[in-house]
C-alpha cells in the first residue's frame, strides 16, 4: 500500500529527526558541564532545574496545542500575568481559610475568559491565530498595566507560597504539578477525540472538515486549553515569586516557541509529542541552568537561544532534503 | 466574472479608513482644539515618519505572504554602527551618516531572506530569532552604552524644514525634512508594487505561491528582495529615529514591532499574503498616531494606551477577517448561480 509506505517514511524521518535533536542537546549538555566544571549536574543545581522547569514546562504546553493546528498563541505570557495580577489581588486583600482556592479559581477562571476571547477570535471569525493573539497580548498587558499601573504585587499566604516553593517528600510542588499536567496532556492529545482532531485539523483543515469534524468547536477549545494551561502556569509563576507583576517573563515568549520546535512540533501544524517536547523542556532548562552558572547576561543567553533555533532548524531542513 | 462593482470606492478599506480618520480627527478637534493646528499635524508628521517607513517595509513583505519581526533589531544594530563611526571618527558630514545603516539593514535582511527560503519554516519563527541573535549579541557587545556626542552636521539636519511658518507667538515651526524621507519612500514602495515587474511578482508570489513558481517566477529572488527592502528601510528609519532623539539608546527601537505591524494590518494588508496597498499603509499609520495623539491631548493616562492599541487591533483584524469571509461566501453564491 502506497499511503502505508508514505506514513512509514514519515515516521523514520520524524525519528531521525527526534534524534539528531537529541544529540545536538546532549552535546550542549556535555559542553555546559565541562565549561562550568561539573558544577552542572550538582544535585543543588539539579534540584534548581526541578523548580523552574515546571514554568517554562507549563508555558510551552500551553504554545504546543495551537501549534500543532498550525497557529501561535502569543498571549500566554500576558494571559499568565493578568490570571496572576487577579489572583495577587484576591491574596493580599481577603484573609481566611479559602484565600488561596479561591484566587486559584478566580485566576483559572480569568485565563479561561482570555481563552474564550481568542477562540471566538481564532475560530468563529476566522482572524489568523497570530494576529488575534498579538492583538490579544497587547490588550490584556494594558488591562494589567491599568491595574496595577505598572506596580509589584507581592506578599502572599504561606499556604500558596508552598505551591511555589514548598516539596513533598523532597520532591518540589511544581515539578508535582507540571508531572500531573504532562499526563493530563498524554491522555488528552492521544486517547481523547479532541486530541486526534487536533492533529487532523493541523495537517489539513480542509480534508478535516469535510470529514464532518466540527472545526470551528476544534480551534475553539484549543485556544481554551491553551488559556487555561497559561492560567495554572501563572499560579506556578506567582507563588513561586511570591509576587505578580504585569510584566513578568516576557523573554519566555520565544524560548516556549523554542522548546515547541526543539521537541519536533512542526511550526505547519500536523505534529507534536508531548513527550519530545518534555524531553526538550528538560534539556532547555538544565542549558540554561548552565548559561546562568557561566555567568552570561539574559542577552547573550537570547541572542544563543535564537542562533541555536535557526541551527536546529536547518538542520532539521537539510535531513528533510536528504529523504 | 469579475464584476466592476468589486472596485466601487467603498469596496475598499482605504475608504473606511479614511472616514475613521475624519471622525476622528473632528471628535478630538472639538474636544481640544490645538489638535487641528499645522503646529500640532507638523508635529504628528514628523514623529511618525519612524514608524510610517517602517510601516511600508512591512507592507512589501506582508504582500508577499511572508512577515519580519526583526526590523527593529535591524534598526538597531545598523543605527548603533552608524552612531560608533560618526561619533568616533567624528564625521562631520550628513550624507555619509545616512549611507552608512541602509547596506547594514540591506545585509541582515538577506540573511533574513536566505533562512526563510531555506528552511521553509514560518517567517514569524525565524525573524523572531533573528530578532534574538541581533539584539542579543548588539546588547552584549556594547552592554547597552549609549552614544551622544555626534558632529554639528548631525545634530542640525533635524532642524532643516522644507515649509516654514511663524506662530502667532512668534515661534517658528514648520514641515521638517524627516517627513519627506517618508513621502519619498512611500512613492518609491507605491512605484515598486504599482509599476515595476518585481512588485507585480511579489503579490503574486503572496497571492499564490505554488501558482507563482509554476507561471516561472523566481521565489528567491522574490524573497530576497522584499526582505531586504524592509531591512534597508530599518535602516533608514533608525536614521530618521537617531535624528529625532539625537541620541542613541540600543534599547530604544526593539518593542515597536508591533506598533508597524499594526499599522499595516490596520490599513489592509494581509497576513495571508497577496494584498495591501501604499495608501493603506500610511492611513493605518496616520490613524495609529492620531488615536495615540488623542489619548495624550484627552489626558489618558499612559497605561490606558495599550488596552486601546491591542483592541483596535483585534477589531480591526476581525472586520478585515469577516470582510473576506462575506467575500467568498459571495462569490460562492455567484458561482452557485
Amino acid at each position: 500500500m502506497p499511503i502505508k509506505e508514505l506514513l512509514n517514511t514519515r515516521m523514520i524521518f520524524k525519528k531521525t529527526q527526534a534524534t539528531v535533536l537529541g544529540f545536538i542537546l546532549i552535546f550542549l549538555i556535555i559542553l555546559m558541564t565541562i565549561m562550568t566544571r561539573g558544577k552542572l549536574l550538582h544535585l543543588s543545581n539539579l534540584q534548581a532545574v526541578a523548580f523552574q522547569l515546571p514554568l517554562l514546562g507549563t508555558l510551552t504546553l500551553a504554545q504546543m496545542i495551537p501549534m500543532i493546528t498550525g497557529g501561535i498563541d502569543l498571549s500566554i505570557i500576558s494571559t499568565a500575568n493578568l490570571s496572576g495580577i487577579i489572583m495577587a489581588f484576591i491574596l493580599t486583600k481577603l484573609s481566611g481559610w479559602y484565600t488561596t482556592p479561591l484566587a486559584i479559581v478566580v485566576g483559572v477562571a480569568v485565563s479561561l475568559v482570555v481563552g474564550v476571547l481568542n477562540g471566538i477570535l481564532v475560530a468563529y471569525i476566522s482572524v489568523p491565530a497570530i494576529i488575534a493573539t498579538l492583538g490579544m497580548m497587547i490588550f490584556i498587558r494594558g488591562v494589567a498595566l491599568v491595574l496595577t499601573r505598572g506596580y509589584v504585587i507581592a506578599g502572599f499566604p504561606d499556604s500558596f507560597v508552598f505551591i511555589g516553593n514548598g516539596d513533598i517528600f523532597g520532591i518540589p510542588m511544581p515539578f508535582i504539578i507540571f508531572f500531573a499536567l504532562i499526563l493530563l496532556m498524554l491522555l488528552i492529545l492521544n486517547k481523547t477525540r479532541f486530541g486526534f482532531n487536533l492533529y487532523m485539523l493541523g495537517s489539513n483543515i480542509t480534508a478535516t472538515e469535510f470529514s464532518g469534524v466540527n472545526v470551528k468547536r476544534v480551534l475553539f477549545n484549543t485556544h481554551l486549553l491553551s488559556s487555561l494551561l497559561a492560567g495554572v502556569a501563572s499560579i506556578i509563576m506567582i507563588s513561586r515569586f511570591n509576587a505578580a507583576q504585569a510584566d513578568y517573563g516576557q523573554s519566555y515568549l520565544l524560548l516556549t516557541v523554542l522548546a515547541c520546535v526543539l521537541g519536533g512540533v512542526n511550526p505547519a501544524g500536523g505534529y507534536g509529542k508531548v513527550m519530545g517536547v518534555f524531553a526538550s523542556i528538560v534539556v532547555l532548562q538544565v542549558v540554561a541552568t548552565g548559561f546562568n552558572l557561566l555567568g552570561f547576561s539574559s542577552h547573550l543567553a537570547n541572542a544563543l537561544w535564537g542562533l541555536i533555533l535557526l541551527i536546529v532548524m536547518l538542520i532539521n531542513r537539510m535531513i528533510s532534503k536528504a529523504e | 466574472m469579475m464584476r466592476k462593482s468589486r472596485w466601487k470606492i467603498y469596496n475598499q478599506t482605504e475608504f473606511y479608513l479614511f472616514i475613521v480618520l475624519i471622525v476622528l480627527s473632528t471628535i478630538l478637534a472639538f474636544v481640544n482644539p490645538k489638535f487641528l493646528r499645522l503646529e500640532n499635524i507638523f508635529d504628528l508628521l514628523r514623529n511618525y515618519t519612524f514608524l510610517g517607513i517602517l510601516a511600508l517595509g512591512q507592507l512589501v513583505v506582508l504582500i508577499s505572504g511572508g512577515i519580519d519581526v526583526s526590523f527593529t533589531a535591524i534598526a538597531t544594530v545598523s543605527q548603533y554602527i552608524m552612531g560608533v563611526i560618526i561619533s568616533k571618527y567624528y564625521i562631520d558630514n550628513i550624507l555619509v551618516a545616512l549611507a552608512i545603516p541602509i547596506p547594514i539593514g540591506i545585509a541582515l535582511g538577506l540573511v533574513n531572506a536566505l533562512l526563510v527560503y531555506y528552511t521553509r519554516v514560518h517567517p514569524v519563527i525565524i525573524t523572531i530569532s533573528t530578532l534574538n541573535v541581533f539584539y542579543g549579541f548588539l546588547m552584549f557587545i556594547t552592554s547597552g552604552r549609549w552614544i551622544y556626542k555626534f558632529p554639528p552636521s548631525f545634530r542640525n539636519f533635524v532642524q532643516i524644514k522644507i515649509l516654514s511658518f511663524t506662530s502667532a507667538k512668534g515661534t517658528p515651526y514648520g514641515l521638517s525634512i524627516l517627513t519627506l524621507f517618508w513621502i519619498i519612500v512611500a512613492v518609491m514602495t507605491w512605484f515598486i508594487l504599482k509599476h515595476t515587474n518585481i512588485g507585480r511578482k511579489i503579490y503574486a508570489v503572496g497571492g499564490n505561491l505554488e501558482a507563482a513558481r509554476r507561471a516561472g517566477i523566481n521565489i528567491f529572488r522574490t524573497y530576497i528582495f522584499v526582505y531586504c527592502y524592509m531591512g534597508g528601510l530599518a535602516g533608514l528609519a533608525s536614521f530618521v529615529q537617531a535624528q529625532l532623539a539625537q541620541i542613541i539608546q540600543p534599547n530604544a527601537i526593539v518593542g515597536k514591532e508591533l506598533d508597524v505591524l499594526a499599522a499595516a494590518i490596520l490599513g489592509g494588508a494581509s497576513v495571508f499574503g497577496g494584498s495591501g496597498t501604499v495608501p493603506g499603509a500610511i492611513l493605518g499609520v496616520l490613524l495609529i498616531a492620531i488615536i495615540k495623539n488623542g489619548l495624550v491631548l484627552m489626558r489618558i493616562p499612559a497605561y490606558w494606551h495599550q488596552v486601546v492599541m491591542g483592541a483596535i487591533i483585534a477589531g480591526a483584524a476581525s472586520v478585515t477577517a469577516l470582510q473576506m469571509k462575506f467575500k467568498s461566501r459571495r462569490m460562492v453564491r455567484k458561482n452557485a448561480d
